[in-house]
C-alpha cells in the first residue's frame, strides 16, 4: 500500500511539473464550458417558451441540463484519457527509468496500481472543473443532487476503465505518441460500438454492449445499475491485468 | 555474497549468456570485463532481478533471484548504463523518491540524503532540476541513488562511460572508497580501469566465461612477466626430474617451476619469471652448462591483454560480417 502511494505521488508530481496537466485542464474547461453554455441556453429558451405558451409542462434541470452535460463530458473523456496515460510506461521504457522501478523492492502490481491511481486522480482533477459548471446550477436552481453524484461516479468508473486500457497500451511501446494514438483508437472504437445499437441482430447487441459510452447512459440519468458497475469494474480489472502480463512479458523477452 | 551457477540467458534468436558460473566474496570489488555485447549487462540484469535467467541460478546474499526477488532487490544498488533519472525532478526530490522506493523509513531519509550527496559530491546541485545537470553530475547522481539505501551489493554498469578524464578519476576514487562496506561488481571494457579499481576480474566474451583471475595475476602478466615451456633431456644418462627442477629454481628471476610431464626420459616444465624479467637466455645457458640437452624453449601463455585483444578482434570481425 505504501509503495503504491509513493509511486502515485511521484506520477502526480510529474503531471503537474509539466504543462500537460494545466494544458489539459484549460482545454477541458473551454470545451466543457461551451457545451454547458449551449445546453443551459437551450434549456432557458425552452422554459421561457413553454411559459409563454401557457402550457407550462414541468422542466426538470436534472433531465434537461445535467443529463446531457454529463453525456457530453463522458465523450470528451475519450479524448482526454490517451493524453493522460500515454507517458505512464512508454516514457519509463524510453528513458530507462523502468530499470530503477523494476530493480526496487516493489511488486509489479504496486507499480501498476500506483500509476493507474495517479492517472485516475489526474482525471478527477479535470472532472472537478466540470463540477464548477454544475455548481452554478445549484446556485441558481434546485436540481436533485443524488443523480448528479451517481453521474460523477459513472464518469469516474468510465474514466477508470479507459485509463486502465491506456495504461496497458502504454506498456507495449517506447513511443509516447504511438501509445497515445493507439489508446485513442481503442477509446474511439469503444465509443463507435454504441452507434450500431439500433441493430437487433445478436452480434450487434454484443458489440454495443462492449461500448463504454452505452454503459454510461444510465449513470447520466442518475440510475445506478449493478450491470453497468460490474461492466466497468471488470474492464478496469482486465486492463490492469493485461498491464501486469505485459510488464512481465517485457522481462522475458526484453 | 554473490553466487552464480550455470547461468544461461537465451533470447528469441541468440544466447546472451551461456553457462556462466562465478562467486564473489563479501567486500570485494570485481571487474566485469568484455567487449560490447559480451553479455555483461545481461548478467547484471539477471543479478538485479530485472531479467529472469533461462536456466541456472543466481544468489545474492543467500537469496535466489527467482524465488526471493524482493529480498534480493532490498540488498542491491544498481546503476544501469544510462542513469535512471527523471529529468523533471529536483535532485533532492529524486533521492527522496528513490529512498522511499527502496524502503527507507521517512525519518532516516534526510540523513541518508546528506550522506550520499556528500559522498558523491552532488551537494551543490541539490536544488537543481535533473534536466539541467551535466553528464558528470548525472553519473554521480546515478551512483548516489544506487547507494542511498546502503545496500550490501552494488552493481555498476559502465560507471565511467562518457565521462571526461578528471571525472573518470574521481568516479574511480569514489568507487574505491565505497569498497569494504559494499561488495561491488562493475562492468567495463577499459582494461586499466579494472587494474586501478578492482581486486578480481571476470572476463566474458560472447556470453561465455573466458577467465576469472585476481588483479595481481592480471597485472603480473601484463607487466611482462613471462611463462616459458622447457623440455630437457639427459645427454648420456637418464635424468631425474627433481635435479632439473632444482637447477631451474635456483636461477635468478624465476618465480615458479611447474612440472608438466615426463616421457621417454624427457621432462617438460613450465617456468614463470618474476615481473619484468626475461629468463629464457638464463634457462638455456643453465641447461647447456649442466650438460643436458635443451629440446625445446618457447614462451607460452597469453596475457590477459592478448586474450582481451583477441576477444575484441573476433568481435570486430563478426561486426564486419554483419
Amino acid at each position: 500500500m505504501n509503495n503504491i502511494l509513493i509511486i502515485c505521488r511521484k506520477e502526480l508530481k510529474s503531471y503537474f511539473a509539466s504543462p500537460i496537466a494545466y494544458g489539459l485542464m484549460a482545454v477541458f474547461a473551454v470545451i466543457a464550458g461551451y457545451f454547458f453554455y449551449v445546453i443551459t441556453a437551450v434549456f432557458v429558451q425552452r422554459s421561457v417558451e413553454s411559459q409563454m405558451m401557457g402550457r407550462g409542462f414541468p422542466m426538470d434541470v436534472n433531465e434537461w441540463v445535467i443529463r446531457g452535460f454529463l453525456s457530453n463530458i463522458s465523450v470528451i473523456g475519450l479524448f482526454i484519457v490517451p493524453m493522460i496515460t500515454m507517458r505512464l510506461f512508454a516514457e519509463e521504457k524510453r528513458s530507462g527509468t523502468i530499470e530503477l522501478l523494476a530493480t526496487s523492492p516493489v511488486k509489479d502490481v504496486e507499480i501498476i496500481l500506483g500509476k493507474w491511481l495517479a492517472a485516475l486522480l489526474m482525471y478527477s482533477c479535470i472532472l472537478l472543473i466540470s463540477a464548477l459548471n454544475v455548481a452554478l446550477l445549484f446556485a441558481y436552481g434546485k436540481p436533485d443532487w443524488k443523480p448528479v453524484l451517481v453521474g460523477y461516479l459513472g464518469l469516474l468508473l468510465q474514466g477508470g476503465c479507459l485509463l486502465a486500457i491506456g495504461t496497458f497500451v502504454s506498456t507495449t511501446t517506447k513511443n509516447q505518441i504511438i501509445a497515445g494514438t493507439a489508446t485513442f483508437a481503442v477509446c474511439l472504437l469503444l465509443w463507435v460500438f454504441d452507434w450500431i445499437s439500433y441493430e437487433t441482430a445478436g452480434w450487434a447487441r454484443v458489440m454495443s454492449y462492449m461500448s463504454v459510452v452505452a454503459h454510461f447512459e444510465p449513470f447520466a440519468k442518475g440510475v445506478l445499475d449493478t450491470k453497468d458497475v460490474v461492466y466497468y469494474l471488470s474492464v478496469i480489472f482486465l486492463g490492469l491485468f493485461l498491464t501486469a502480463r505485459s510488464l512481465e512479458s517485457l522481462r522475458w523477452r526484453s | 555474497m554473490i553466487k552464480v551457477e550455470g547461468l544461461t540467458k537465451r533470447y528469441a534468436r541468440n544466447v546472451a549468456v551461456d553457462n556462466i558460473s562465478f562467486e564473489v566474496e563479501k567486500g570485494q570489488i570485481v571487474g566485469f570485463l568484455g567487449p560490447n555485447g559480451a553479455g555483461k549487462t545481461t548478467t547484471m540484469r539477471v543479478l538485479t532481478c530485472f531479467l529472469p535467467p533461462t536456466s541456472g541460478t543466481a544468489q545474492v546474499a543467500g537469496f535466489d533471484v527467482l524465488k526471493d526477488p524482493i529480498e534480493v532487490k532490498r540488498r542491491i544498488g544498481y546503476l544501469p548504463e544510462a542513469p535512471p533519472l527523471y529529468p523533471e525532478m529536483e535532485v533532492c526530490e529524486y533521492l527522496e523518491f528513490v529512498g522511499r522506493l527502496k524502503g527507507l523509513p521517512k525519518q532516516e531519509l534526510p540523513r541518508r540524503i546528506d550522506e550520499v550527496s556528500e559522498k558523491c559530491a552532488i551537494g551543490d546541485v541539490r536544488k537543481k532540476l535533473i534536466s539541467k545537470l551535466s553528464k558528470g553530475y548525472r553519473q554521480r547522481l546515478g551512483l548516489a541513488q544506487a547507494i542511498i539505501h546502503n545496500p550490501d551489493v552494488l552493481i555498476l554498469d559502465e560507471p565511467t562511460a562518457g565521462l571526461d578524464p578528471k571525472q573518470i578519476i574521481e568516479t574511480r576514487q569514489l568507487i574505491r572508497n565505497l569498497a569494504g562496506s559494499h561488495t561491488i561488481i562493475l562492468s567495463t571494457h577499459i582494461l586499466p580501469e579494472v587494474e586501478q579499481t578492482c581486486q578480481q576480474v571476470i572476463i566474458i566474451n560472447k556470453g561465455k566465461l573466458a577467465a576469472t583471475d585476481s588483479v595481481e595475476n592480471l597485472t603480473r602478466r601484463l607487466r611482462g612477466a613471462e611463462s616459458v615451456a622447457v623440455e630437457v633431456e639427459g645427454r648420456d644418462a637418464p635424468l631425474e626430474e627433481r635435479t632439473v627442477r632444482q637447477r631451474l629454481e635456483q636461477l635468478p628471476g624465476v618465480s615458479r617451476v611447474l612440472h608438466k610431464e615426463s616421457k621417454d626420459g624427457r621432462h617438460h616444465f613450465e617456468v614463470e619469471s618474476l615481473q619484468g624479467r626475461s629468463i629464457r637466455a638464463d634457462i638455456a645457458r643453465a641447461v647447456v652448462e649442466a650438460g643436458w640437452n635443451l629440446q625445446e624453449l618457447r614462451p607460452v601463455g597469453l596475457s590477459l591483454e592478448e586474450i582481451f585483444l583477441q576477444l575484441t578482434a573476433s568481435e570486430a570481425e563478426g561486426g564486419k560480417k554483419q
